[in-house]
């Protein structure tokens, strides 16, 4: 009875887990997307090792919707061409626009990954980028072509959570195309609370990678999306952050 | 103004050398100057475990003997960093030693030019066979290494040797002689990807004892290899000290200050650290300040937690236990089915080795470790495009 599916670009998937990958052993790869009911995952292209030992590859189950990253990339040019080999390697339409300037703290570059979107809209690609939460620069994502936005709660791998919480809700609200929370989620209740946010889907790679056991965390994951989507659509009452609110009305006096 | 050398120069730039400003390299030595390892305690140390982003102050206390009894601790603390910038992924690569001719005189090294070692260099054909074979047992990352030697491996010969590897490897790296920026350019315009240059130490004193004469005697020309290798469009660049040269304390110190001020300056540079302690060879005389393996371990941790996000190469140099122990905690790139001589890896078998290693493990065997650990080998990690 699941209606409530997530539509990227016109792909409709029930799930609400994007698996990043590269982070775990290769072995365990089937069992995370089994126990996290995971449709798509990411692939970074640099680690594609076509024909070769422990390729990546090789190890994604039939029937899941490669998402290839353009990891590595420090500009439009470069994003473009990953993205164009991706392709050619088989991995489908899909692209997840990642131009870093920055090997410190791994932070996108919101410009150049708009750059890159133009260009990809022309060579059909189905376009998910990787940024900063910038109201202005999602919209220019959205007016250049982007098929969802994906931006990040906190530094990759800092499993620090949605330290930009208020920004990603700005675009929540304000931006039409699914929003993917795509780093920092270090936790399945950081997820849980992206998605009663009313964020679309999440993105997790190093919380499941560093987890004792990535299977079961995997599944956690799962549960708690689900959770969060559920409390999300459900509509939350408020909840009072500041102080108390009077439960009869200031206003109640008022007779005409 | 003609600039000829630097305050940490024993002789002047040679004809051809290129100079660069000097700013970064003397802050980074300032900096260093005041590094007293005895100085910190053992709240300093517990003050840097509990730092999120520790600075160099942290560094330093990391690195000193007062944070030995907190080795535990620290590789808790390292260990979760690695993960969390790595995950469990390790690359391998090999090193293929083309030529062993040089002109350096360094008193540590088994190619100076003052040991009557044979001296080879692998002509292309030769080159083609040793690369076939080492491609053949599924490595994708090579690491090409020359004596220093302008006259018989000149940069014709190494732009040569980088072609030729893009049609066996997907990554490339080079550790030969420094050059100037423009030579840089064209080894990164031929398919190099990163550049190495170990400084050896940091203390321009020792470093001109230890380097009698060839080019390697001008310190600051050495220095700054690595940002000249920036400026030329390499997208990575290794350093290291050889420990046990100096105070390997400084030396690490101060290379982790460079490695920091290069990447500041230089923000999209992927930093790595190699660790590569002085070991027997052929003048057993010379005295070395030994580094035991858990001081060694300490620098490697200490680099981890102050640039959680450079890499770190563990050489065979060092014993397979502690190899395969280090990758668990913060090493992310180990070298494997190894030769040191020239020409070893096809039979050809013209040089003479450099060093003596102790993990003469194959490809096969390191992978299959790895994987007994639950590190996940990594054999391509970067696409030319």
């Amino acid at each position: 009875m699941n209606t409530d599916l997530l539509d990227i670009g016109g792909h409709r998937f029930k799930s609400r887990f994007i698996l990043g990958s590269g982070k775990f052993s290769l072995d365990m790869t089937r069992t995370v997307i089994e126990n996290g009911g995971v449709e798509m995952a990411t692939l970074a292209v640099r680690r594609a090792n076509v024909g070769g030992m422990e390729n990546i590859l090789d190890y994604i189950p039939e029937g899941i919707t490669v998402l290839p990253n353009t990891s590595g990339a420090r500009n439009a040019d470069e994003a473009v061409r990953i993205a164009e080999l991706a392709r050619e390697l088989g991995c489908g339409d899909f692209v997840k626009i990642e131009i870093i300037r920055d090997t410190k703290y791994l932070l996108p570059d919101n410009a150049e990954t708009t750059k890159a979107i133009a260009r990809l809209k022309a060579k059909d690609f189905v376009i998910l980028p990787y940024m900063m939460p910038d109201l202005s620069a999602a919209r220019d994502m959205e007016e250049a072509g982007a098929d969802a936005i994906m931006p990040l709660g906190a530094p990759i791998g800092s499993n620090k959570g949605l330290l930009t919480k208020d920004f990603i809700k700005i675009l929540v609200d304000e931006i039409d195309l699914p929003i993917i929370v795509d780093a920092g989620i270090g936790r399945p209740s950081q997820a849980c609370e992206a998605m009663e946010l009313g964020v679309d889907a999440i993105m997790a790679n190093t919380a499941i990678a560093t987890a004792d056991d990535p299977a079961i965390m995997a599944k956690a994951f799962k549960m708690s999306i689900e959770a969060g989507r559920l409390a999300y659509l459900s509509g939350p009452g408020r909840v009072l952050e500041n102080k108390g609110e009077a439960s009869s009305p200031l206003t109640g006096f008022l007779e005409e | 103004m003609i600039i000829t050398r630097d305050f940490t120069d024993a002789v002047d730039y040679e004809e051809g050398m290129e100079y660069i400003d000097p700013t970064l390299m003397e802050s980074v030595l300032e900096l260093s100057s005041r590094y007293r390892p005895e100085n910190y305690t053992k709240r300093d140390v517990k003050s840097a475990l509990s730092e999120n982003y520790p600075d160099s102050e942290d560094f330093g206390a990391l690195l000193s003997p007062a944070a030995e009894p907190f080795i535990e601790d620290i590789a808790v603390r390292a260990r979760e960093e690695t993960r969390k910038h790595f995950g469990n992924s390790v690359i391998i690569f090999t090193p293929l030693y083309a030529s062993n001719y040089c002109t350096n005189q360094c008193i540590y090294c088994g190619f100076s030019n003052r040991h009557d070692i044979h001296r080879a260099k692998l002509t292309g054909d030769e080159i083609d066979r040793e690369m076939e074979a080492i491609a053949s047992t599924g490595m994708q990352e090579i690491l090409l290494l020359t004596g220093e030697s302008r006259h018989h491996s000149g940069p014709d010969y190494i732009e040569d040797l980088v072609k030729r590897a893009t049609n066996h490897f997907s990554i490339i790296g080079l550790e030969v002689y420094p050059m100037n920026t423009s030579e840089y350019r064209r080894m990164q315009e031929a398919g190099a990807d990163y550049v190495t240059v170990f400084q050896e130490t940091y203390n321009p004193e020792i470093y001109a004892e230890m380097h009698p004469g060839g080019r390697k005697r001008n310190y600051s020309y050495r220095f700054n290899s690595n940002e000249r290798a920036l400026m030329g469009g390499m997208r990575g660049v290794g350093f290291a000290p050889l420990l046990g040269l100096s105070d390997f304390r400084k030396d690490a110190f101060t290379c982790g200050i460079h490695a920091m001020e290069i990447q500041r300056k230089y923000p999209h540079a992927e930093i790595s650290f190699s660790l590569p302690r002085l070991r027997p060879f052929m003048n057993k005389d010379l005295v070395v300040n030994d580094v035991t393996e858990t001081q060694l371990l300490q620098v490697a941790m200490a680099y981890r937690l102050f640039m959680p996000y450079a890499g770190q190469t563990i050489s065979t140099r060092e014993r397979p236990v502690f190899r395969d122990n280090i990758v668990k905690i913060c090493a992310t790139k180990i070298s494997a089915g190894v030769s040191v001589g020239v020409g070893e890896h096809s039979g050809i078998e013209k040089g003479d080795v450099q060093f003596d290693i102790s993990d003469p493990r194959s490809l096969d065997e390191i992978k299959n470790a790895l994987l007994a650990n639950g590190i996940q080998p990594v054999f391509k990690d970067y696409v030319r495009i």
